[in-house]
């Protein structure tokens, strides 16, 4: 009985807190315009928003806090590091011997991205991710390149995207150590499927790219985790995004 | 993005947004001329001013600053690229290697006027190539007439540049404009990339496309640009040693995390290439 008058108490103070319009008015007007063009940002990114907690199974992101952000960043690195042992472990026959020594190199990276993340998350980490790369053919070069390209391509637009969310100064900066090496990783294989395409920024449109701005992409981890979800069997719930 | 998603939600907790973005009935019609006059990928940035103007209030001097800071390094960046394309007696061996740098300048100008934009700077460049001297004081003489050297100079840019966004984050930390600096960023880390490839294929040395552990944190065999690349042999992140770290070996530790550089660093190195009069205070 007890239980449950407590339960009850929660959900109203909950639902009480949701419902107060007044409470993020004021909010809005006592913060900066910057934090508040943030907030905004980031609503325009998504319409509704998860107040609730459903139970759930799997991997849970939160984004209220830099928790989040990073058991984010931790997932896409396991699933880097997954695809990159695979490849190092019975690279293509047709790959070149510098080939496969970088990818050797990249899947080192990869590895160390991801232990990184465990280590520095500690408890609060997520669990494993269990994979599913059945659509990729990894005896094929071109099959593993064009899979390797996708991979890196996402993981610049997924940190590109999330650096915003970042409120630990130390955290953000370590997003920019990890991102550019990405790219960097982004325009070697690039230029492997298509010497010259490294930056081609008008193939990354749908990530979020412009070429007349010369930016690269930006996606918000929604979009990023949709495009992931292929490859991932884990089921990925996300809240307060 | 969706704008009017972000409009709507403004309204809910201010109905006078649309007043404040412009006392006049024409506000929308403002806004969304912005909105077509600047791509979608500018928005961000057309955002920040736009909300700067509703509020009355402006973007930190901070975050400004970094903006002109990176301005300047754009500069620096397009008219180096511009310089070897338009007027130097460099022969570019190939023409994808041509088409690389052509690739590459246009970026480097797309970013000069995308920070024009954002800080709201109309007309003529604040920096033209008169203003440089890309021999670095004659360090490197044969700029415009050696491939070789071009490339090595070129090198140096890009790492840096990388290094120099990355280390201006915090000053943008949760700000709007972090997301296009980040955007800008990892496109130099790209270009570096590649014209690292390059530089290994001219100069027949095994340079790796990322930065690789080495003396002075410079793996480019070049010590003229040690700057560059101080701090770059570091294997320890937010107090995590990485060497060994799920296998990975001294070197994998130090290639899986670029540094950044102080803004005093980057303006030290860019300065070399700066004429008096001109030079980044």
């Amino acid at each position: 009985m007890k239980n449950n008058e407590l339960e009850t108490k929660n959900e109203l103070q909950d639902e009480r807190l949701l419902n107060s319009t007044v409470g993020r008015r004021s909010f809005l007007q006592y913060a900066g315009a910057s934090a508040a063009a943030i907030a905004l940002v980031a609503a325009g990114c998504k319409k509704d928003r998860g107040y609730e907690n459903p139970t759930m199974d799997g991997a849970t992101l939160d984004f209220k806090t830099d928790v989040g952000v990073l058991n984010y960043a931790y997932a896409l690195e396991q699933l880097e590091a997954a695809f990159y042992i695979k490849v190092a472990s019975a690279p293509p026959a047709a790959f070149t011997a510098a080939q496969k020594a970088y990818f050797q190199d990249v899947q080192f990276h990869e590895i160390a991205h991801r232990e990184f993340f465990k280590k520095a998350l500690s408890t609060a980490a997520i669990g494993s991710l269990e994979v599913d790369f059945s659509s990729i053919d990894f005896t094929s070069a071109s099959g593993v390149l064009a899979a390797a390209q996708s991979f890196e391509d996402l993981g610049v637009a997924a940190y590109n995207g999330a650096g915003v969310r970042i409120t630990t100064t130390d955290y953000l900066v370590l997003a920019g150590k990890i991102v550019s090496v990405e790219a960097r990783h982004a325009a070697w294989v690039r230029d492997q499927i298509s010497n010259g395409s490294f930056a081609d920024l008008n193939s990354l449109t749908a990530l979020g790219a412009s070429n007349s701005a010369g930016l690269d992409g930006a996606l918000t981890p929604d979009k990023v985790l949709a495009i992931a979800g292929k490859y991932v069997k884990t089921k990925i719930n996300v809240i307060n995004l | 993005m969706n704008i009017l998603n972000i409009l709507d939600e403004i309204e809910k907790v201010d109905g006078e947004i649309y007043e404040r973005l412009s006392p006049r009935r024409s506000a929308m019609k403002d806004f969304f001329n912005v909105g077509k006059k600047i791509s979608m990928a500018a928005l961000p940035l057309a955002l920040g001013s736009m909300f700067q103007k509703a509020y009355g209030q402006t973007n930190p001097s901070t975050v400004n600053d970094v903006l002109n800071f990176a301005l300047a390094l754009e500069y620096l960046e397009y008219n180096y690229y511009n310089h070897a394309l338009t007027n130097s007696t460099i022969t570019f061996p190939t023409s994808a290697s041509n088409a690389a740098i052509t690739t590459i300048r246009a970026h480097e100008r797309a970013h000069v006027d995308l920070l024009k934009s954002a800080l709201q700077i109309t007309g003529a460049d604040g920096y033209v190539d008169a203003d440089f001297d890309f021999t670095a004081g004659g360090a490197f003489g044969d700029v415009f007439s050696n491939y070789q050297t071009f490339l090595k100079v070129a090198l140096a840019f890009e790492d840096t540049g990388v290094r120099a966004y990355k280390g201006q984050a915090p000053i943008l930390k949760g700000n709007a404009v972090l997301t296009t600096a980040l955007q800008i960023h990892s496109v130099e880390a790209r270009h570096a990339s590649h014209i690292r490839q390059m530089v290994a294929a001219s100069l027949g040395v095994a340079l790796k496309p990322w930065i690789s552990y080495a003396a002075n944190g410079n793996d480019t065999g070049i010590s003229a640009v040690d700057a560059v690349y101080a701090g770059e042999q570091n294997t320890m992140q937010a107090g995590i040693e990485i060497n060994g770290l799920g296998g990975a070996s001294q070197t994998q530790a130090a290639e899986s995390f670029d540094e950044f550089l102080t803004g005093a660093a980057v303006k030290t190195i860019a300065n070399q290439f700066i004429k008096t009069g001109k030079k980044l205070a």
